[in-house]
């Protein structure tokens, strides 16, 4: 009984911190929620979120220009960081030697550890000075277009590294069958590997997409954050993010409830998109089981099972 | 397309398949218009082209920062106390503040996250307990780092009346890190393979026994490699810290002193057009900070999953 004893106590400790999350996750909820609501209730839910005019000196809350900046800047962000960031995952999952992939992948995940703050410092010092004096774009250079960019760079690690996980999950023999019914190694990738990891990279796109509307420091540097609807890609915008970071070290009273309750807008998408992409990885699990084979003999089916037990074939017999 | 696809995945593969081929299909190419060798050339320049411009980037960025952030750097700029708000002078009491933040967060965080991955890897089967623990903490890790800031501003700076301070900015990014450990160190203990476990059990030893003195020694390395990363996060935040250690430019004297982490000065340095020199210097050692945690972390997986092996 002595022996089982600190056992048990062991699994009560060790469930308290596992539940600690969960704690945090409500504790976050309450006072988001506590501080935010009053002013949302108190000017209608619809006018909060659809109302046009954000001036906090005459009382009015009106959050439709952020909410719409953060959809141009994260959608610019897509467009660029996509087709790179998939492109890059195909690459080092499907294409490059290990030797290179054991270097590249950490070396791309590097990027998500540089700080926000180093890249809105880099958008400031050249981005914003490019898009400003080139003809082709003009205008102040602090723009949706600004933020787009450095955005689309720091949702590739995620992109990339997510899509290859997902690429890598699914099974050589998909990859096999389809090389040895003579279809070339791209070929490959386009009609069979990527429509099986599909729901693994739309779950890392997802996230990517959460990473984009909740980067705060590096748009607050080259958005240009003047509170009105974006007509060009050019204008200057300010996202959800922004308006809380920039207007919360001097709000009080009404004001930093209003900042509050755009925290809560923010806080109820983050946890929409985190719970689609939850989604669309549990999908994938579903998807990339391999599929029962339709052979009726049990000697062939013996055969078969043997033939998938064994090691599978490793990429360089694709190479 | 979705026909050729499925073709594919429902034919068994390892072995020789007895069913006679169907009617050899000529072209599985989607486009019309080239020939799959072309295609195949054209996919692989243009995706080792993408790849290669992402590469680019990342190092842009690094040279960048190095190139006009390193002259700045020296024993006085490290070293020294700033002067004019910054504009002049060095930045050690930013790099005290971070050490200090950075420590109280990672206290927070280890004992915590480590505690929820044992708990996850080693006493509980998927059911709905640990379905709920690992939803949330999966939303814990999508939440913006803001929303941590606005959360640490609204409860421990104010309600717990901790006001700015090294412990309210410690406890938020411990909060927003938390999940980083859980994850990572849930990882390195499932990595650890099933004998080890049935070794020292049938030896006699408890779980608990089994897990301190031979799961959790042979996971260290994997466990460590997700503080690491922790910590690169922890340093390199600002948004949740700037409303909740505060911004005063000094050397804290004890956990309830406001404090300007190198982030935190970095971007007021930019922000405010203070000085563009001691604003590159920052920005270097912040960069170099990060890129040392990272091959620390990269080390620690690497020998960990040698070790495995």
């Amino acid at each position: 009984m002595s022996k089982r004893l600190p056992d048990r106590v062991a699994a009560r400790i060790l469930l308290g911190a596992a539940s600690s999350a969960i704690a945090i996750l409500a504790l976050i909820t309450v006072f988001i929620f506590r501080e935010g609501l009053p002013v949302i209730i108190d000017r209608g839910p619809l006018s909060f979120i659809a109302g046009m005019r954000w001036a906090p000196s005459q009382g009015e809350y009106g959050l439709l220009p952020m909410i719409a900046g953060s959809a141009v800047v994260t959608a610019g962000a897509l467009l660029l960081g996509l087709p790179l960031g998939i492109a890059c995952a195909i690459t080092l999952a499907e294409m490059a030697p290990p030797r290179a992939r054991t270097v590249l992948k950490p070396t791309i995940e590097l990027l998500a550890g540089i700080p926000s703050v180093v890249y809105g410092f880099i958008g400031m010092e050249v981005l914003v000075p490019f898009i400003r004096e080139n003809p082709a774009f003009g205008g102040a250079g602090y723009s949706a277009l600004a933020a787009s960019v450095i955005l689309a760079v720091m949702v590739l690690p995620t992109i990339v590294g997510i899509s290859i996980d997902a690429i890598e999950a699914v099974p050589h023999s998909f990859r096999e069958g389809s090389r040895a019914l003579g279809a070339t190694q791209w070929q490959t990738i386009a009609g069979v590997v990527l429509p099986a990891a599909r729901s693994g990279i739309v779950a890392g796109v997802i996230l990517g997409i959460g990473r984009a509307v909740g980067e705060t420091m590096a748009v607050i540097m080259v958005a240009g954050n003047s509170v009105r609807m974006p007509h060009s890609l050019l204008d200057p915008v300010r996202t959800l993010t922004a308006n809380i970071a920039l207007e919360m070290g001097y709000a009080s009273g009404a004001h930093a409830q209003a900042l509050f309750a755009t925290g809560i807008v923010l806080f109820i998408i983050s946890l929409a998109l985190n719970e689609l992409a939850g989604r669309a990885r549990r999908r994938r699990r579903v998807t990339q089981t391999v599929p029962e084979p339709t052979l009726t003999t049990a000697e062939t089916r013996a055969e078969l099972l043997g033939g998938d037990n064994a090691p599978p074939l490793g990429r360089e017999h694709f190479a | 397309m979705t026909a050729y696809t499925a073709a594919v995945a429902a034919s068994p593969s390892p072995s020789r398949s007895p069913a006679p081929a169907p009617a050899p299909t000529p072209s599985p190419s989607p486009s019309k218009f080239a020939s799959p060798r072309i295609t195949q050339q054209f996919a692989q320049i243009a995706l080792w082209s993408a790849t290669a411009l992402t590469i680019a980037i990342l190092l842009f960025v690094i040279a960048f920062v190095m190139r006009r952030g390193l002259g700045s750097i020296s024993w006085s700029f490290l070293a020294g106390s700033p002067r004019k708000s910054g504009a002049e002078g060095g930045i050690f009491p930013t790099i005290v503040s971070t050490l200090y933040v950075t420590i109280a967060a990672v206290a927070v965080a280890t004992p915590l996250g480590l505690g929820a991955a044992i708990y996850l890897a080693e006493y509980t089967s998927e059911g709905w307990v640990s379905g709920i623990i690992r939803r949330g903490t999966e939303s814990l890790a999508g939440i913006p780092s803001i929303i941590f800031g606005l959360f640490g501003f609204a409860f421990f700076v104010t309600t717990l009346g901790l006001g700015w301070s090294v412990l309210s900015g410690g406890l938020t990014l411990g909060a927003m890190i938390l999940p980083t450990v859980i994850r990572t160190a849930e990882e390195a203990l499932r990595a650890v393979p099933r004998e080890y476990r049935h070794v020292a059990r049938s030896l006699g030893a408890t779980r608990w026994d089994a897990i301190r003195t031979v799961v959790l020694p042979v996971a260290a390395p994997g466990i460590m490699t997700g503080i690491v990363l922790g910590i690169a996060r922890a340093v390199s935040e600002t948004a949740a810290v700037i409303f909740t250690a505060g911004v005063a430019l000094r050397i804290p004297t004890s956990l309830f002193d406001s404090a300007r982490t190198m982030s935190v000065h970095f971007y007021t340095l930019t922000m405010e057009g203070i000085s563009d020199s001691q604003a590159y210097g920052t920005a270097a050692v912040l960069v170099v900070t990060i890129l040392l945690m990272n091959v620390v972390a990269y080390t620690l997986m690497h020998r960990f999953t040698r070790n495995l092996r």
